[in-house]
């Protein structure tokens, strides 16, 4: 009987994903026109840059033509969506290695990132918020409170650099530039703290916000009074009663701000030449490489939408309502 | 006199206000006898449900009971350790309330929620057991294919049901005391019927007691033993429920009665008691009611009348009690 019922629960929360991953394919084409339309109001010629400073314009016209840019703006981009569905993102016009292949060297390097900053700045994050919460306006209270606004305040390359000088630099105690290795190895993984300490850092603050107001909010509810009138021990009061159903709207306000932290990956990584995808499209923008450029973006955006599915998703398995519907 | 469960002696419950401190429930006496209900009746804001809430220590800040004796089975909860009152909660003195609708926590299934509080006054019972016991009680409560209801949330119950859930949840664990604050005000009226049914023949298969906080007098007439009648954080008047009814003895409780629509008399309007309940802050010297009252005289604004017996197991706090004006 349980077991049924924890099936069915399991196939509504999968009905439930498809039918918002169904819903974020016009999302996805949507991104691919603006990243597209971005790349044409950019007031640089490919070809130019292609052909370098000393080409002529006979050659400019030759790699203009080469490259498709001579035809009508929409027989461009349909061209460019048919490669795209074939998994075809051209090739970089400054070194000529396939965008694909720079993604995928790239991308694990930013998934490592993420998910490091994440692992440690949500649950200190949620667990700063449920303990603010619980004893609201107690001297806790403030302290947690007036760390979090600094959180926000401070710009992650700021936090950066400061973890970079002191840390790296003055004490040398863990390495601030680059990529030793995939997170498994030890190198690797010291060279991942500071990066995901600045990253996670911006992130505790805004996290732990939201977990006090949610977890306030059903403080005061009557399900709570229920609880305690039970006489359940104020610890799974407040976890399984207060925090476990401030849980639903914290995920999503977590879910949101991640787009933030994407931004905040690409200046993280900047700051500490971490090989990620961030740093890639920012080389590529600076350097005219349309390609590349139109990639990270889309490389990005898909991160985003994909992480927002998950948030859906999360959120169907927390609240039972939202299941049902 | 001996064979009271609860004695409830000079409770005081004050909130801290910017204005100071003000007294939602100030000096009530009551007693809940074993096997009995005691109906506290009131209109909103008189103290009723702090008072409940006071007995389970369940006052949120920035309230406090600040003077007082609650004694169950002759044991001073007020002077219990929080670990020692939380073992009392549920499993000797359990509690409804109003909100079917918002007083069982969403995110959890209704079995989860009855055997949570199951778990928590007897952390050795297996799983199976639980669940056993905890459909047990869903039949208990006439709950159809309680089976199936174990694995539901909330949400997938009607009001009706969700309060019958509680009431399970309540009885879980055997308490002595139930305290259903307003349980039925909520529901439509068929179903606030079966509710008091439930709670009544319950009553007769346990034999606990209940005191039964209602606004509502037609609950009250038809389930309580005992009437204590609240005002502006008072009792006013206390009484066998049919005495209460047949022989009143507080103006404010004339009042209430004359405030009820009936079929079975030819009245033009009904009487409505004059003014609204003075907020504790501003309360009236004296007799709190007076200003309201239609049979006040001089003394009333300068003396506040002690509960005092008028009549035999009739009780009420009115310097002019009995009056004949009154029936009148």
């Amino acid at each position: 009987m349980a077991r049924r019922q924890a099936r069915r629960r399991r196939n509504n929360v999968l009905r439930h994903a498809i039918h918002r991953l169904i819903l974020a394919i016009p999302v996805m084409f949507g991104v691919v026109l603006i990243g597209f339309l971005l790349m044409q109001v950019v007031p640089t010629d490919p070809a130019t840059v292609r052909a370098g400073p000393t080409a002529t314009p006979d050659v400019i016209e030759a790699i203009r033509s080469d490259l498709g840019l001579d035809q009508p703006l929409y027989v461009q981009f349909g061209l460019y969506v048919w490669r795209l569905l074939h998994g075809d993102l051209g090739s970089s016009i400054i070194n000529n290695v396939p965008v694909v292949q720079e993604l995928g060297a790239t991308i694990p390097a930013t998934v490592e990132l993420m998910v490091a900053s994440l692992f440690w700045s949500i649950p200190l994050g949620i667990l700063l918020g449920t303990l603010a919460a619980y004893w609201r306006g107690s001297l806790l209270d403030r302290a947690i409170m007036a760390i979090s606004v600094a959180g926000v305040s401070v710009p992650v390359f700021f936090l950066g650099l400061v973890l970079i000088w002191f840390v790296g630099f003055q004490w040398q105690l863990l390495p601030f530039t680059g990529r030793a290795g995939p997170f498994y190895t030890p190198e690797g993984a010291m060279s991942l703290i500071l990066p995901a300490i600045t990253l996670g850092g911006v992130f505790i603050g805004p996290v732990a916000r939201m977990t006090r107001t949610a977890v306030l909010d059903v403080l005061t509810a009557d399900h709570v009074r229920t609880a305690r009138a039970k006489g359940l021990p104020e610890r799974l009061v407040v976890l399984r009663h207060a925090l476990r159903n401030a849980l639903v709207p914290v995920v999503t306000l977590v879910g949101l701000q991640i787009g933030f932290l994407l931004g905040g990956a690409v200046v993280t990584e900047t700051v500490f030449s971490w090989p990620g995808v961030g740093r890639l499209a920012v080389g590529a923008i600076l350097s005219s490489d349309f390609p590349m450029a139109q990639g990270c973006i889309i490389v990005l955006s898909l991160g985003f939408i994909l992480v927002n599915l998950a948030v859906d998703v999360l959120y169907a398995a927390l609240d039972p309502r939202v299941r049902a519907a | 006199m001996t064979d009271d469960l609860l004695r409830i002696d000079g409770l005081r419950t004050v909130f801290r206000t910017h204005g100071g401190e003000i007294a939602a429930v100030d000096g009530v006496d009551l007693s809940v006898p074993r096997g009995r209900t005691l109906g506290i009746v009131g209109e909103s804001g008189c103290g009723k449900s702090v008072l409940s809430l006071s007995v389970m220590r369940l006052v949120a800040h920035p309230g406090r009971v600040a003077a007082g004796h609650v004694a169950l089975d002759g044991r001073d909860l007020l002077s219990l350790s929080n670990a020692e009152m939380r073992d009392v909660r549920g499993s000797q003195v359990a509690m409804i309330f109003q909100e079917p609708m918002t007083s069982l926590n969403p995110v959890h299934t209704v079995g989860f929620q009855i055997t949570e509080a199951m778990r928590a006054h007897d952390a050795r019972a297996s799983k199976a057991d639980l669940r056993d016991r905890a459909i047990d009680a869903l039949k208990r409560v006439r709950i159809p294919a309680p089976e199936r209801r174990f694995d539901e949330y909330p949400h997938q119950l009607s009001g009706g049901m969700r309060q019958r859930v509680m009431i399970a949840m309540a009885l879980a664990c055997k308490p002595k005391l139930l305290i259903a604050d307003e349980p039925t005000t909520a529901l439509d009226v068929t179903v606030q019927a079966q509710i008091l049914d439930l709670l009544r023949d319950l009553q007769q298969e346990t034999g606990m007691s209940i005191i039964l906080i209602t606004h509502d007098l037609g609950v009250v007439a038809e389930m309580a033993d005992e009437v204590a009648v609240m005002y502006a954080g008072r009792v006013v008047e206390r009484a066998p429920a049919g005495a209460l009814f047949g022989d009143p003895m507080h103006p404010y409780t004339l009042g209430l009665l004359g405030s009820v629509p009936r079929l079975d008399e030819e009245r033009e309007n009904l009487l409505a008691i004059e003014g609204s309940v003075p907020p504790p802050f501003a309360l009236p010297k004296g007799c709190r009611f007076h200003p309201r009252c239609p049979f006040a005289v001089p003394e009333c604004r300068s003396e506040q009348p002690p509960l005092r017996p008028i009549a035999e197991g009739h009780q009420a706090a009115c310097l002019r009690a009995p009056v004949e004006a009154f029936a009148a």
